[in-house]
């Protein structure tokens, strides 16, 4: 029973979440309290957005280095658009974003489908150019809160049932993409594409247009995130989210998404998003310095990955298991 | 990821003879950008080709292209190392601290690289003794070695380095050649005979193309992948001591973001992320285009963040132009 537990990387994850939680209870009941507990996981929903986006796309053996330059510049396009537009209703800005993301995103997945250029490098390059174009568009200059309408700043905090938009709105895209991954042929895609491209071609999925999809796909959910980190700090500046990339790589592998592509779920990348959360709101909390933050999710990442390669590496073939242990 | 045939170094064979193959490789594309960069930049400012200016452009390149050849090495082996500007922060870092207990250069130099070196052995006990993915494990030793860096220092600066380890980033060995620039041209020799010419090198290009392969024809793979990580850690280290030496501070935020370009500077360089081709004259060329891209750009006073976008826009139409003009003759050979 327990061994078999152990093989679910969810489980495991949940329980060192858990486990987690009941350390920081120790010393603060508080911050198990329900409340507080909403408020870490409303905290943690643009994370959680970003790394459903970035699964689809490492699953596919892919990697997405332009997912945080992409929300910085959709972020920054809602607020201009709020700025020169007040009347401009909330969910058309969104949707601008949104739109705005799947473009940005589309032209990674062109690049990586029609030229065959590496994910690494082609996101590579369009992170620099993306948080570029944001420079270019405002000179540098700040949009800031009394600039934006009190309509664009107020809808993430919007209270529905006591939970504000924002967790409904990270709770309405695990529930998509739940559906996308386990009920549609894009998401069967997904996992075949990365789990064997070769094998993928001869069951008639066009690898390259999969990619598009799922580069299309983060580009969307980036998108969404802009509009949602600019309104919620109401302040969008050329760089905000900056270095964010690698905090929504590190959730995805810490929820076992192997980067080898083809493994993973939605549920692990939600469980590894709340686990970066827990740890980045619990850390001042049992007043830990700020500065030792990093140090300690750099440990986090490490470990994940090593507990996360154990489970994978019997899966290799066995003929050449030593070798593919290298 | 994509086919290894697919890879930006992949251009077509049908012109024969080696100096027919000479034209259309990709150093020789590199060698055509770096003339128009270089010609732009000398039509675009009269300042441009005053050879102090020159010298001075070299600090944009030097100290990351040193990272650069180690990085080569690592890429062409199919691994990655995204934790490089943090140990340099670190190794900064611990200078810093060093200089605060009253050592003095010779020993501050041996802190800065030992402390670097140690994290090269961190990433390469991690990546080849728990056989786990570099690009996973750097990203988490990326944000250790930084944070580490943020623990000791806070919010603070260390200053006050004595006045002779400023030669380091400062100093000139011959008229207009600086310390920096002459360990650059003396390291990419190093590192061309390394790998071009030695048995050792042979072994890398032998790991990034077919891993099994090598593994089953004797290549201790694990042994050379962890000397590998030692390299980017001392050349990280090499590079810190220098920018330190240069900006004569240390802080927590220094060299932020350089792995992204240090890589941008070795994929430029024709390097296959994908492993198993790439040379280090490619890299050296990479390495004076993005050197003078920078510079020219810093005369016509364009912001840091536009030259990006010229690099990453370079960085894509690069290797995407062959792949586009062998498509194009292919369509028209029919």
């Amino acid at each position: 029973m327990m061994a078999k537990l152990l093989k679910h990387r969810e489980a495991l994850l949940v329980m060192a979440i858990a486990v987690l939680l009941a350390l920081i209870a120790l010393r603060f009941p508080a911050f198990v309290a329900p409340a507080n507990l909403a408020r870490v996981f409303n905290d943690t929903s643009i994370l959680i957005i970003l790394a459903l986006g970035q699964m689809a796309v490492i699953l596919t053996r892919c990697i997405d280095l332009s997912m945080a330059a992409n929300l910085a510049l959709c972020g920054m396009v809602a607020a201009m658009l709020n700025t020169a537009f007040p009347g401009l209703p909330i969910p058309l800005v969104i949707v601008t974003a949104m739109a705005l993301g799947a473009l940005l995103g589309m032209i990674n997945g062109t690049l990586v489908w029609k030229l065959a250029i590496p994910p690494i490098v082609v996101t590579l390059g369009t992170l620099t150019i993306y948080r570029g174009l944001i420079f270019l568009l405002t000179n540098g200059k700040w949009i800031n809160a009394h600039e934006m309408s009190v309509a664009f700043k107020a809808l993430p905090r919007l209270d529905i049932a006591g939970v504000p938009m924002l967790s409904w709105l990270s709770i309405a895209m695990i529930a998509l993409m739940f559906v996308v991954m386990s009920r549609t042929s894009l998401g069967r895609a997904f996992y075949a594409v990365g789990g064997n491209p070769h094998a993928a071609i001869y069951t008639g999925i066009d690898v390259g247009r999969t990619r598009f999809f799922a580069y299309s796909l983060s580009g969307a959910l980036a998108g969404l995130s802009g509009y949602l980190w600019v309104s919620r700090y109401a302040v969008a500046y050329v760089d905000i989210a900056a270095g964010f990339e690698l905090d929504i790589i590190a959730a995805c592998v810490i929820g076992g998404i192997s980067i080898a592509g083809g493994i993973g779920s939605v549920a692990g990348a939600v469980l590894g998003a709340l686990f970066l959360g827990v740890i980045k709101n619990a850390l001042p909390v049992i007043n830990i310095s700020p500065f030792a933050q990093m140090a300690i999710s750099g440990t986090v990442i490490i470990i994940a990955v090593a507990v996360n390669a154990r489970a994978e590496r019997r899966k290799g073939r066995v003929i050449l298991r030593k070798a593919e242990a290298v | 990821m994509a086919d290894a045939q697919l890879s930006p170094r992949y251009i077509p064979d049908r012109l024969q003879g080696r100096g027919a193959r000479l034209l259309k490789s990709w150093e020789a594309l590199l060698v055509i950008v770096a003339m128009v960069i270089f010609l732009g930049n000398s039509l675009v400012s009269p300042y441009f080709l005053d050879p102090w200016n020159l010298s001075d452009a070299t600090f944009n390149f030097t100290e990351k292209a040193m990272i650069a050849f180690a990085m080569a090495l690592v890429i062409i082996c199919g691994e990655i190392d995204l934790s490089v500007a943090s140990i340099i922060a670190l190794a900064s870092t611990a200078m810093g601290y060093a200089v605060q207990l009253g050592f003095d250069t010779p020993a501050l130099v041996a802190v800065g690289l030992g402390v670097s070196l140690l994290c090269g052995a961190i990433n390469g006990l991690l990546i080849t003794g728990l056989r786990l993915p570099s690009i996973v494990v750097t990203i988490g030793t990326m944000s250790l070695f930084r944070g580490l860096a943020f623990i000791v220092l806070g919010d603070q600066a260390f200053t006050g380095y004595p006045s002779s380890f400023s030669w380091f980033g400062q100093g000139y060995v011959w008229w207009v050649f600086s310390f920096e620039f002459t360990l650059f041209l003396l390291l990419a020799l190093i590192y061309g005979v390394l790998l071009h010419r030695t048995n050792f090198g042979r072994t890398v290009y032998a790991i990034g193309n077919n891993q099994t392969a090598a593994l089953f024809s004797g290549v201790r793979v694990g042994r050379v992948k962890f000397i590998l990580f030692l390299m980017t850690g001392l050349m990280a280290g090499l590079a810190s001591v220098c920018l330190t030496s240069r900006l004569g501070s240390t802080r927590p935020s220094i060299a932020l973001g350089w792995e992204l370009e240090v890589v941008t500077m070795v994929v430029l360089g024709g390097v296959s992320i994908l492993g198993g081709s790439g040379t280090i004259p490619g890299v050296v060329l990479a390495a004076l285009i993005m050197g003078m891209v920078t510079f020219g750009f810093g005369l016509l006073n364009v912001p840091g963040i536009v030259m990006s976008i010229f690099i990453g826009l370079l960085l894509i139409s690069v290797i995407a132009l062959p792949i586009l003009w062998q498509r194009a003759r292919r369509h028209f050979a029919h």
